[in-house]
């Protein structure tokens, strides 16, 4: 199965790929930025995504929150995300509003600066506030990416830091770092927009020059900070953190190759032998078999430069120690490197992604934001359709060759949470350990 | 350098909601095939009248524990075959009570379909529930119970519930159950929970995706054909109202660094003949982004990341819910802000072009809501779940289109009820308690975080 994929480049850099499929009278448009936490300086944590909070504060010819009402009203559906290494937009809309979802995102694109007041940023700092007390501060394991960001990346990287920023780095931050980020990075030269669905591609082109063509030019975005680091962290690394949760959780984390290389794929094989679904190996063994976990899973950041990790996620059961749970995972990923994988391990594991890459696809959205994906990372959104053959090539040797080079002990990181004796609500006293 | 003019939309293209047949094998078991021939994609869903509802009074979380137990073995195999079986095809087999009935479903590639077939008639007409899998489960569903109760979401909700229904009522307590009634729940149970339930009469199989309707019928009659029994009667679920002042709770959660806000009251069952002009109400309210409520709380007052409302549609009626995270500091300002955009809906008529912004969304997302072979399955499961005619979803913007602002108006104040409101609160009573006192709401009671 393959999508048809169409691109092409405007004279200000603006690079914009099309999917057409007629099926449904409906029309995705996604625009990405290659620009994301990992751009921000020094003090100004979080500020990415405090950005992205303003692109929906109105632009010269749009009102403050009209870009949702627009949309909706519309009948689309709309939002923003922020990531370490870019920030996305997108709508869904009608084929017949196509313009007008192009027309918004070439506003803000073009003029956004003229809407920006100091009393939109402090009900939006105030909003993004909540949302850290709601989706970090107030959440079970809340915490859980900015501090294996932490300890994954040293100090000075620019993946070390949290995404959502701190709260002081947070109210620090003023109209004058809006103007300064949005004219360094929000340029067509830094985008790729991806228009997926029902559409007529050279009518969508004519709109895309209509509405993008007179931007300028960025005047380039400074390089960032040494991405580089070495293929494994040379020495296993711990923390415990002593929280609010009522089960002890552990994440193990493994430096991996960078999304999209070669050997990221056997990678991602590994990961999903050991943590995909109820008959990966570990949810096999330590909830099915032992007994010792409640859930069990792995995943990969998919990070596109430095170095991707790899991380593994099991929650224990309430009768299983912090150790315990540490000591049995650590068993499985020792016996993987041992006595390597067998072939329908991996085939299973093929098959499974394959099926996911494929029920992905069905959605219009979806299809246009993996376009952007590998056309910012890669320049290439062809590559979308080479992902189930790229999968399909991953031999035995490969995942073994990975767990060989990269699951040893002097590549883990390893974040565990443990229950805080006085609140355990479950009624079972767990050991306390100190961070 | 940008420009200035807005687009206005072209002219629209139609949309139909996938054509679809149904039709009965003489065993009983009906059946639904939907042909979307976008991508090799097939879904299979089993709708099973089988709901959380049907549970007997104290074993709570029977139909959930009986729903995930058909996947743990069958008379063939073991729990380890059946999940190998499906993974080896790429796909997984999810299985789960909701309120009114069980449904078990899976999505595979075209070429998978016979054999992915053959796996799930063995799990929901011959599971044999090894002791071993269904104490396993059970005692997932505690860790799980640990989980919720540490979780101030999770709090927030089961507290509401239970707030709202009087105890005894089965939506007072949580769907999957509690650790008190899932401990005591045993195999034996489960397995008679499966024969009494669990039979081809009670059962709607819903097939969509790149397949065509003589094809479907004849792999299911293959398959499923051969199942029989016959299923006894069965009860309505109990639903009793609780108070009918206002009152709120407040559930301690020290230094929380929020406060989870609940508000409601028992609402209308989801056959109701308003239904159209109470989700066109809602969406104005607090059902959408640009809704009443959000707007205030979110974009004016910076309260909150997020504040909604909904109908929890359910055959009996469900509650009518409204839900935000606020600062914990501002929790009486949130409360008596949403009071007046409650009462603001109730005392006079929307304006057409705000009716509009919600006539319009729900007209516009449709056919986006319907892009996948799962996402079309699940709306034919509600057709069968509540009994909805089979021209529902190809009516659905038209009942859309013709409700009124008077018919918002007319829904606020005979569905939303500002005096009978139930509002609880999950966070810090040192925070929270003295200024939501000052509001003068109703009775006030402070309770600690426990399960019962």
């Amino acid at each position: 199965m393959r999508i048809p994929i169409d691109t092409f480049r405007l004279d200000n850099g603006l690079f914009v790929t099309l999917s057409e499929d007629r099926t449904a009278p409906i029309v995705a448009v996604n625009l990405w930025y290659h620009v994301g936490s990992a751009n921000e300086r020094i003090g100004r944590t979080g500020f990415a995504h405090l950005f992205e909070h303003m692109l929906f504060q109105g632009s010269e010819h749009v009102g403050s929150n009209e870009h949702f009402e627009l949309i909706q009203r519309a009948g689309g559906t709309l939002n923003g995300s922020t990531w370490l290494e870019r920030t996305n937009y997108y709508e869904t809309v009608p084929s017949n509003q196509l313009a007008l979802a192009l027309w918004l995102e070439a506003d803000r694109m073009g003029s956004l600066l003229p809407a920006m007041t100091q009393e939109k940023l402090d009900t939006q700092r105030d909003v993004v506030k909540n949302e850290r007390r709601w989706s970090i501060d107030n959440q079970p394991y809340g915490t859980w990416l900015e501090r294996l960001s932490a300890l994954t990346f040293p100090e000075s990287h620019p993946f070390h830091h949290s995404l959502i920023g701190s709260m002081e780095d947070l109210s620090a931050a003023s109209l004058d770092d809006i103007r300064q980020f949005f004219e360094t990075y929000y340029t067509p030269d830094n985008a790729v927009l991806s228009i997926a669905g029902d559409f007529d591609p050279a009518e969508a082109r004519q709109l895309v020059e209509k509405y993008f063509g007179g931007i300028p030019r960025g005047r380039g975005k400074p390089p960032l900070a040494r991405m580089d680091v070495p293929p494994i962290f040379g020495q296993p690394s711990r923390v415990v953190v002593d929280d609010d949760v009522a089960l002890p959780r552990l994440y193990l984390a493994f430096r991996s190759p960078v999304f999209g290389s070669d050997d990221y794929y056997a990678a991602s094989v590994a990961g999903a032998i050991l943590g995909m679904r109820r008959g990966s190996r570990l949810h096999r063994s330590l909830v099915r078999e032992r007994q010792v976990a409640a859930d069990a899973s792995a995943f990969t950041f998919d990070l596109a430069k430095a170095s991707d990790l790899l991380v593994v996620d099991v929650i224990a059961r309430q009768e299983t120690t912090p150790e315990r749970l540490e000591e049995e995972v650590g068993r499985e990923i020792d016996r993987l490197i041992q006595d390597g994988v067998r072939e329908e391990e991996v085939e299973r594991a093929v098959a499974l992604i394959d099926t996911e890459i494929v029920t992905a696809l069905q959605s219009a959205s979806e299809r246009a934001d993996r376009l952007s994906m590998f056309a910012t990372y890669f320049g290439t959104p062809e590559l979308l359709n080479e992902q189930p053959a790229k999968y399909q090539d991953v031999t035995v040797e490969a995942v073994n060759e990975f767990a060989a080079t990269r699951l040893e002990p002097d590549n883990r990181a390893t974040l565990l949470f443990v229950p805080r004796t006085e609140t355990a609500d479950s009624g079972v006293a767990s050991p306390s350990i100190a961070a | 350098m940008t420009v200035s003019t807005r687009p206005a939309p072209g002219p629209s293209r139609t949309y139909q909601f996938p054509r679809f047949e149904r039709t009965a094998l003489p065993n009983g078991l009906r059946l639904i095939v939907a042909p979307v021939r976008k991508l090799p994609v097939v879904t299979v869903l089993a709708v099973i009248d089988a709901g959380a509802t049907s549970d007997p009074p104290g074993r709570e979380g029977l139909a959930q524990l009986t729903a995930e137990a058909l996947r743990e073995g069958t008379v063939k195999r073991d729990g380890i075959q059946v999940l190998e079986g499906f993974e080896k095809l790429g796909s997984s087999l999810e299985a789960g009570a909701d309120w009114d009935s069980t449904v078990v479903s899976m999505t595979l590639l075209r070429d998978k379909l016979m054999a992915g077939l053959e796996l799930l008639t063995e799990v929901i007409t011959s599971p044999s529930f090894p002791e071993r899998e269904v104490d396993r489960l059970k005692a997932e569903r505690l860790a799980e119970r640990a989980q919720i109760l540490a979780e101030p979401r999770g709090l927030a909700d089961e507290s509401f519930a239970r707030f709202l229904y009087e105890k005894g009522s089965r939506y007072s307590e949580p769907m999957a159950g509690t650790s008190a009634s899932v401990s005591v729940i045993t195999r034996d149970e489960v397995a008679a929970f499966f024969v009494s339930r669990y039979t081809p009469d009670a059962v709607t199989v819903i097939v969509v995706g790149d397949i065509d309707i003589g094809e479907a019928v004849k792999l299911i009659s293959t398959t499923l054909g051969g199942w029989t029994g016959r299923r006894p009667q069965v009860d309505a679920a109990s639903v009793m109202r609780t108070r009918r002042t206002r009152a709120v709770e407040i559930i301690t959660k020290g230094d929380a660094a929020q406060a989870e806000l609940r508000f409601g009251h028992v609402g209308i069952p989801r056959t109701h003949p308003d239904y159209f002009n109470v989700v066109v109400m809602n969406a104005l309210l607090g059902g959408l982004f640009s809704s009443r409520i959000n707007l205030n709380l979110r974009e004016r007052h910076g309260y909150t990341y997020g504040a909604s409302s909904f109908f929890d549609w359910r055959r009996v009626p469900g509650p009518f819910v409204i839900a935000t995270a606020v600062q914990s500091e501002v929790s009486a300002a949130a409360i008596s802000e949403t009071l007046k955009e409650i009462e603001g809906m109730r005392a006079e008529e929307v304006s057409e072009e705000e009716l509009s912004l919600a006539t319009n969304y729900l007209e516009g997302v449709f056919p986006i809501r319907y892009e996948t072979t799962s996402s079309i399955a699940s709306a034919l499961a509600n057709l069968v779940i509540f009994g909805l005619p089979d021209n529902f979803y190809d009516t659905y913007r038209e009942k859309v289109h013709a409700v009124r602002p008077s018919d918002v108006l007319r829904a606020a104040q005979a569905y939303v009820f500002p005096d009978m409101l139930q509002i609880v609160v999950v966070g810090d009573p040192a925070v929270v308690q003295e200024p939501v006192e000052k509001l003068e709401l109703g009775d006030l009671s402070v309770r600690p975080a426990t399960e019962a």
